[in-house]
C-alpha cells in the first residue's frame, strides 16, 4: 500500500551536495531523537533556514521513534541538495496495515507503555506530512515501511 | 520575561545549570508529538514527561525550559542531557493547572 502527496518539483533532477546515512535500531528508546539531532547539526553547517530546519527535525524525530517503537531497524538517508533537503527511511519490521488509517489523526497501536511515556497521540505520520513540502509512504506487512519526505528551501 | 527572572517570581530552583534567554511563551502538554509539532522555539514546556525523548524533542525544537509538575523527579541520565542541551529543567510539586495561573499572575504570556 502507499500514498503520496503531490510532490511540485520533485522530479526535477538536482544536483546532489551532500549525503549522509545513519542506523537506527528498534526498541532503542535511550538514544530516541539522536538522528534527528545528527541531521539538524548537518542542516545548520549548510546554513539552512531556522525554520525550514524546525519542519525538517519534527519530521525526522517523528519517525525515527516509529522505528524505535513498531520496527526492527532502519536506515534514514539525508539527501542535501541546492534547493531543499530529503529524507529516505526504510525499516524493516512488521509493516502497516493500513496505511489510511495510520496516516488519520488519533489512531495508534501504542502499547500502555509508549502511552505513558507521552507517545500513542496518533500524530507522528500527521506532523510529517504537516511539515513536508513532500511526503510519501509505502509499506509492505511483514517485511517493512519506506518513507520519503523533504522540505524545500525558501528562495 | 527572562528566565532568571521568572525563576525568581516563582521561586523556581532548577535542578541543573540555569540557563538564562528571553522566553517567547509558555506550552503545556503530554504528548511527544504535540509537544514536538507545537511548542516554538524559546518556550517554557510546562509537563509531566520525564525522559531522555521528551529533551531529545524539546532541543530539536529549541525549548528554553521545562518545569516538571506534580513533584516528579527528573532521572540522572535526563538532567545531563539537559545540561548538554542548555535546558533548563525545573520542578515543582504543583499542578498544572497551578503552575500555569502562576506563570500568568508573573506576566509570562
Ligand atoms: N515504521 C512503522 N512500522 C510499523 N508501523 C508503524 C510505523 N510507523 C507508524 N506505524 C503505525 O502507524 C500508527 C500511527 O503512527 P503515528 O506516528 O502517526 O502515531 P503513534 O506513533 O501511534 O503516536 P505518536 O506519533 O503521536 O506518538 C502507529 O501507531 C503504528 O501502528
Ligand atoms: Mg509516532
Amino acid at each position: 500500500m502507499s500514498e503520496e502527496l503531490p510532490r511540485a518539483g520533485a522530479e526535477a533532477p538536482g544536483e546532489i551536495l551532500y549525503s549522509e546515512r545513519w542506523t537506527i535500531r528498534g526498541g532503542d528508546f535511550d538514544h530516541g531523537g539522536e538522528v534527528a539531532a545528527a541531521v539538524k547539526s548537518t542542516l545548520r553547517q549548510f546554513a539552512v533556514a531556522p525554520e525550514v530546519i524546525r519542519r525538517l527535525s519534527i519530521a525526522n524525530f517523528e519517525a525515527e521513534m516509529n522505528v524505535i517503537m513498531y520496527a526492527e531497524e532502519a536506515v534514514l538517508e539525508l539527501q542535501v541538495l541546492p534547493d531543499r533537503a530529503r529524507v529516505t527511511l526504510a525499516d524493516r519490521g512488521q509493516g502497516i496495515p493500513d496505511i489510511g488509517l495510520a496516516m488519520q489523526e488519533g489512531w495508534s497501536t501504542a502499547t500502555p507503555e509508549m502511552r505513558q511515556r507521552g507517545f500513542g497521540a496518533g500524530l507522528g505520520l500527521p506532523n510529517i506530512r504537516k511539515n513536508c513540502d513532500e511526503f510519501a509512504i509505502e509499506s509492505t506487512v511483514g517485511v517493512g515501511t519506506t518513507l520519503r519526505y523533504g522540505v524545500r528551501f525558501p528562495l | 520575561m527572562k528566565l532568571a527572572e521568572l525563576a525568581g517570581k516563582l521561586e523556581l530552583k532548577a535542578v541543573n545549570s540555569l540557563f538564562d534567554r528571553e522566553l517567547t511563551g509558555v506550552y503545556i502538554s503530554d504528548m511527544v508529538s504535540d509537544v514536538i509539532a507545537n511548542a516554538q522555539a524559546g518556550n517554557l514546556l510546562v509537563t509531566l514527561q520525564v525522559h531522555t525523548n521528551v529533551i531529545a524533542a524539546a532541543n530539536l525544537v529549541d525549548i528554553a525550559a521545562i518545569v516538571v509538575t506534580q513533584g516528579k523527579k527528573p532521572p540522572e541520565d535526563v538532567i545531563k542531557m539537559a545540561d548538554k542541551a542548555k535546558i533548563t529543567l525545573f520542578t515543582t510539586e504543583l499542578n498544572r493547572w497551578q503552575i500555569a495561573t502562576k506563570l500568568y499572575e508573573s506576566g509570562v504570556r
